[in-house]
């Protein structure tokens, strides 16, 4: 059985061409499972790729079927077998492959691509190993610990700050885009939207009704700061909306200011209260500049992993090839053995039941120890030279032949 | 034995300091090696005091170097309670490298010795150094996790792009231990120092240890009432922190001039 992958991703063709040939998670399994046609196909479709893995007996035909299924005549469309394969969906799931290193989503589109797909066997174990390999790059490399936006740069400061953002309130001031994307961010590491204030009372409402917060007026800005840990500003005003003197007494109590507006919308003389942190969108675009540098270093680490891993796996794969070998080796010196016993049960007759057994066991051991540099040899080859040492292994030792061709006239 | 134990002890702190510097290089590389140097010197070390008690005559830590050695082998035990958390390796980063000196330092000064000299019994001995000593080695930590507080506030306040690189714990978390190991420290400080005040001999004379001793105490008894009465948080909070430990490191200074016996 071969492995084999056809596909096509951002790196290879623009968006207007892979729209063309992305499927929808229920679209992706039939696709599968009508090319496997009882094999084994999986069919990974996301925003940045769509690809196709067969374990099929015939390579050439498993290609030309995915090439059809995703118009290869006018599609660019990669194509690779075996090793390269497997390395290829193990960069994909650690997150190497993607425009963001290490972006955590795409485990999850691949654990549901191979959980929709036709199963079998080799692709069981290809994509558990994928997910494996994707989570231990997360886990030993820190390739997805920085964050590779501006808001979620903001939250991830918000809890150097804060630790866990449970417990913790934001204001918005400001209720267009930008804030919702800040605001969603702190959410999803567990801050609260206290409440939301804007010049425009209907987009602040608006806002407020989607996190379940609070709206306060405008002239209320400074009487609020008393109550918050965090304030994401995005207004469109010329001019600064939050001074240094609204700013309350905090007791020692951290605030934290985001400041995603240009021209910005707090005074820069806030960040010289004590307790008090101010970062505008310069400040978090070179703090995403460097995370993303981060991720970079880190992805060579993650390419180390990642080449192990797919190393392991075509031994693996070697192995099916000599394991039917080893079986029928084993079974032809096991059929030798309790043969010869047989013919010379006139002769062992006079043996007590325990001189019987120490025979059986003194014969085992010698067809065993005769075996073992054999098979090891066999299994070891298989991983470096492929097939065709398991074939003269086959002739050497006439397996799978008629035994009768060999016996010795008597 | 215990001298050789030493050894292995100091290399084992060595490589968890140089492993920490990798680490902070580069993070996430080396943390793991760090975290078993100072799991296995730590282990070393308790071997070595053991090895100490056993064949010593006396209380075996009454010189200012044997003391020293115990005092390492606090603050390292102190510091393992967070260490092998990942988010507090740069705090490995100040404690390791001195731990390893301070380590050095008493081998050189015969703090692996197993002859005790001191009047007074091993019991007192046991008791006044060891728990004096455990406070001042939860004092060290606590000034080290003001000292990593500071760096981190300072980091956020200026702004540095690179300010998530080493993935220090927050601010908030950070404050909160170095205050909760300062109240934690000070009433095993104030019970050795009850046991060493209970053997003072009438009459005898306030030396400058003793004073040092009761300054620090006042120190950051002052600190604990400000933070958790007046709400004293941040950076006053963690330079008060600081200034208790500068009493600490010359108290150790004036150790070095006697010993406890």
């Amino acid at each position: 059985m071969s492995l084999v992958l056809v596909g096509t991703s951002h790196r290879l063709s623009p968006v207007e061409v892979r729209e063309r040939i992305a499927f929808d998670v229920d679209e992706a399994a039939d696709l599968a499972r009508r090319l496997a046609d009882g094999g084994e196909a999986v069919c990974l479709s996301t925003c940045n790729r769509t690809e196709l893995y067969f374990s099929h007996q015939d390579p050439d035909v498993a290609e030309q079927l995915a090439a059809d299924a995703l118009l290869g005549d006018e599609v660019e469309l990669y194509r690779m077998r075996d090793e390269e394969a497997a390395l290829h969906l193990f960069r994909v799931a650690a997150g190497l492959d993607s425009l963001v290193p290490g972006e955590g989503e795409i485990l999850g589109q691949v654990r549901e691509a191979y959980e929709a797909g036709a199963r079998g066997p080799v692709l069981d174990r290809l994509f558990s190993e994928a997910l494996r390999v994707g989570k231990k790059v997360r886990t030993e490399t820190a390739i997805a610990e920085s964050p590779s936006s501006v808001s979620s740069a903001a939250a991830a400061l918000a809890q150097q700050v804060f630790g866990e953002l449970t417990g913790c309130s934001v204001l918005l001031v400001g209720a267009g885009e930008v804030s919702e994307l800040a605001a969603r961010a702190l959410t999803a590491r567990g801050a609260t939207i206290g409440a939301v204030t804007s010049r425009t009372q209907e987009s602040a409402e608006r806002l407020a009704e989607a996190f379940d917060a609070r709206t306060v007026p405008f002239d209320d800005l400074g009487r609020e700061l008393e109550q918050v840990d965090v304030v994401v500003s995005s207004t469109s005003s010329p001019e600064p909306v939050l001074s240094r003197e609204q700013v309350p007494n905090r007791h020692g109590r951290p605030l934290f200011v985001i400041d995603l507006a240009v021209p910005r919308d707090v005074d820069p003389a806030v960040a010289e209260l004590e307790d008090c942190y101010l970062y505008d969108i310069d400040d978090l675009q070179a703090v995403v500049r460097e995370s993303l540098s981060g991720r970079r270093r880190e992805a060579e680490r993650a390419e180390a992993i990642v080449e192990q891993e797919a190393k392991r796996f075509r031994d693996w794969q070697a192995s099916l090839h000599v394991v039917p070998a080893i079986a029928s080796l084993r079974e032809r010196a096991e059929s030798i053995r309790s043969g010869e016993l047989a013919k010379a049960e006139g002769r062992l007759e006079g043996l007590s039941e325990s001189e019987r057994r120490t025979v059986e066991s003194l014969t085992t051991q010698i067809v065993n120890k005769l075996l073992h540099v054999p098979i090891v040899r066999m299994k070891e080859a298989a991983a470096t030279e492929g097939a065709g040492y398991v074939e003269v292994a086959r002739h050497l030792f006439g397996l799978g032949e008629d035994e009768s061709a060999h016996k010795k006239p008597e | 034995m215990a001298e050789l134990l030493f050894w292995p002890a100091f290399l084992a702190y060595g490589e968890a300091a140089v492993a920490y510097a990798g680490d902070a290089r580069r993070p996430g590389s080396m943390g793991r090696l760090a975290t078993w140097g100072v799991r296995i010197g730590w282990l070393v070390q308790t071997a070595l005091l053991i090895a100490q008690a056993a064949h010593a005559d006396a209380f075996p830590w009454d010189t200012w170097a044997g003391s020293l050695n115990l005092f390492v082998w606090l603050v390292v035990g102190a510091y393992l309670i967070w260490g092998c958390k990942p988010r507090f390796r740069l705090l490995g980063l100040v404690v390791m490298p001195l731990a390893a000196l301070l380590l050095a330092i008493s081998y050189a000064a015969g703090g692996m010795d197993v002859s005790g000299t001191s009047k007074y019994s091993s019991l007192f001995l046991g008791l006044h150094v060891g728990l004096v000593l455990a406070g001042f080695a939860g004092l060290t930590l606590a000034a080290a996790l003001a000292a990593l507080y500071l760096w981190q506030e300072r980091e956020l306040k200026r702004r540095s792009s690179t300010v998530l690189r080493f993935r220090a714990p927050s601010l908030v978390t950070l404050e909160s231990l170095f205050a909760r190991t300062v109240a934690f420290s000070l009433p095993v400080l104030t019970l050795g120092m009850a046991v060493g005040f209970a053997r003072l001999r009438h009459g005898s004379e306030l030396d400058p240890l003793i004073v040092l001793t009761v300054l620090t105490w006042a120190l950051y008894g002052a600190f604990l009432l400000l933070r958790y009465g007046a709400g004293w948080r941040g950076r006053r909070a963690a330079y008060a922190t600081l200034a208790g430990f500068a009493l600490v490191v010359a108290m150790q200074l004036t150790v070095q001039t006697g010993h406890f016996g």
